[in-house]
């Protein structure tokens, strides 16, 4: 999903100012990064926030872009920073810390066990199973839920989270883990309370 | 319902996102496909765990960047001229 972009857009190009290579890397990677930047925060007045101040740092700091990674990759660490940076600079100053799913390795057994695997495929195709979807991604700490946004719905690979994050792969693969388990949890109370009602129609 | 689990299912939790992503090792694979015949828990995990990626990765794709997004962006970054009208 990252490569193509490489070979379309001229880092030099982007390097000596042009700005209409620019405004293509722009319009290419806008609804990437708004889309990451509304699953990281929940609302589309911070995704926009973050849109716009992705570019503008990247702008800013093209010349100390050393082409290491591809310019999506660069842009999504951006990204992810400013999301990240939104996130802590909104939090209560004073906060129970009440997260659902610990900085920790240790991975919990799995609780919910229904197999709601043979729900009818319009159950989860409904607006409201969508919000249920979304919701369930808010419920992550906000570190893993980067590595998360990264992987399964941005589609990059395990090194290329690790470079948009400047993650080792085992801190990757360790919340990515963490994530999918704490989302099956999740999606398992939602979709199980379906399946109660499919068996009741 | 919930889940005693025995030390193959506390390996097989471990190993679940490796396996489902096709880097997990040939022998561990085996040793994990094994588990799942025999425990009727960790086959629903499995199969709920890779039901919810599948509809997280199917479902993605589908943000638009609203029409007025997209200008207020290219207008901050003076690239006005540059708008492409969908």
């Amino acid at each position: 999903m990252v490569a193509p972009m490489q070979s379309e857009i001229s880092l030099q190009a982007l390097k000596t100012g042009n700005r209409a290579e620019f405004a293509r890397l722009v319009d290419i990677a806008t609804p990437a990064i708004y889309r990451l930047g509304l699953k990281m925060l929940g609302n589309s007045q911070d995704a926009e926030d973050v849109l716009q101040t992705t570019f503008l740092k990247a702008l800013q700091s093209l010349d100390e872009f050393e082409g290491r990674s591809s310019p999506m990759t660069w842009l999504y660490r951006i990204a992810v920073n400013e999301a990240l940076m939104l996130i802590r600079k909104r939090r209560p100053q004073v906060e129970i810390v009440d997260e659902p799913v610990g900085e920790s390795d240790e991975i919990l057994p799995p609780i919910q066990l229904t197999d709601w695997c043979c729900l009818p495929e319009s159950d989860f195709l409904t607006a409201e199973s969508r919000k249920a979807l979304d919701a369930a991604i808010q419920t992550l700490p906000e570190k893993i839920r980067a590595v998360f946004l990264l992987r399964d719905i941005e589609g990059l690979s395990i090194q290329e989270t690790m470079d948009a994050l400047e993650l080792s792969e085992t801190a990757v693969k360790s919340r990515l883990l963490r994530a999918r388990l704490h989302l099956r949890e999740q999606l398992s109370v939602y979709f199980g309370e379906r399946l109660k009602e499919e068996i009741n129609k | 319902m919930t889940h005693t689990p025995t030390p193959q299912c506390r390996d097989l939790l471990g190993s679940i996102s490796d396996y489902l992503d096709g880097v997990l090792q040939e022998e561990l694979c085996y040793e994990l496909e094994k588990h799942l015949s025999e425990c009727e828990n960790c086959r629903v995990v499995v199969d709920t765990f890779k039901k919810t990626i599948y509809l997280y990765q199917s479902t993605s794709p589908e943000v638009n960047v609203p029409a007025d997004v997209r200008e207020r962006l290219f207008k901050r970054l003076n690239l006005v001229e540059y708008i492409k009208k969908d």
